[in-house]
């Protein structure tokens, strides 16, 4: 009796596999969703197996949690994110995700250094403009500074 | 030979049968070539076997709450993986992703002519003689608003 059990959970595990190899080739999201359903009534399946060999019933409440919930993925994607970009099809090799990042981190870079120029360009002007504020009156100041010079040693007496 | 005896080779064949529908779902889903067929490969044989190692189960445990329980995974999986096979079925048809050289039949088509038809029927009764309304009767949106499209398909005369 052991030996069919044991067939049966090759079998099982033979189609899960399968199941995961297309999951991986794609070529769409909906084709994985497919491939990932037919998964995930493998795990049922798998559960059923063993709660069958071993004659337990405390993981049969996991099968009728799974059968409720198991059509949401692809339902949800099914209706919402059926439309892709041609690019996301497949998964990329490690070469096309090093220069994708490569690309995004040139991007960020060249962003930060516009940013860093604008910001020294700004204190410039914003220096300019106040040079360009006290210049005008440039003559005041001189002219007050005497004339406040010498009630500052008697304010200090005071103290 | 007791009927336990009977019942767990039952329960035996039963969970090698489920198993082997299971590989079959596999198997269809790998080798299938496009996105319907490999639907239908998740569906039907992958029901049908868990349903066989479900009913191997009962026969194993041989207990009326368990049976319930399972009972009501069956129900579940007959009442869930239709609407996700549909749901996917319709995405698939609407995006494009179907190998169309593949169809025997497409009646979806021939009823999304007919909507389109009608559709533009009713504009144009609807903007009356002279009217010159601008209707939506254009080109559909594939995939972009599966439900709202199926608004007009009501009106079709059959």
């Amino acid at each position: 009796m052991t030996v069919v059990y044991l067939i049966c959970a090759g079998l099982l595990c033979l189609a899960a596999v399968l199941a995961v190899v297309r999951a991986e080739r794609g070529p769409s999201m909906l084709n994985r969703a497919v491939s990932l359903d037919v998964f995930a009534t493998v795990v049922v399946g798998g559960i059923a197996l063993e709660a069958a060999w071993s004659r337990r019933l405390d993981t049969l409440p996991i099968l009728v949690a799974m059968s409720m919930v198991g059509f949401i993925s692809s339902t949800v994607i099914a209706r919402f994110a059926s439309v892709e970009p041609e690019s996301e099809r497949r998964i990329r090799t490690l070469e096309e995700v090093a220069a994708e990042d490569a690309r995004r981190r040139a991007e960020e870079e060249a962003a930060d250094e516009a940013k860093r120029h604008a910001a020294s360009l700004e204190a410039a002007s914003s220096i300019a403009g106040a040079l360009a504020v006290v210049d005008p009156t440039g003559a005041e100041p001189a002219a007050v500074e005497p004339a406040a010079e010498p009630e500052r040693p008697g304010s200090e007496e005071d103290r | 030979m007791s009927w336990s005896t009977v019942a767990d080779w039952a329960a035996a064949v039963l969970l090698l049968a489920g198993a082997l529908l299971t590989l079959v779902a596999g198997v269809g889903v790998l080798r299938f070539p496009d996105l319907l067929s490999r639907m239908h490969a998740g569906a039907k044989p992958q029901v049908l076997g868990l349903v066989l190692m479900l009913t191997a189960e009962a026969l194993r445990a041989r207990s009326w709450p368990i049976l319930g329980m399972l009972v009501v995974v069956v129900i579940f999986q007959f009442l869930t993986v239709p609407v996700a096979a549909h749901m996917v079925g319709r995405a698939g048809y609407r995006s494009d992703q179907i190998r169309r050289d593949l169809l025997v039949v497409d009646e979806m088509a021939r009823d999304e002519a007919a909507a389109e038809a009608a559709a533009v029927a009713v504009a144009r009764r609807d903007a009356g003689p002279g009217g010159t309304t601008p209707l939506a009767a254009g080109p559909r949106d594939r995939g972009q608003d599966p439900v709202e499209d199926q608004g007009p398909a009501r009106d079709v005369p059959q």
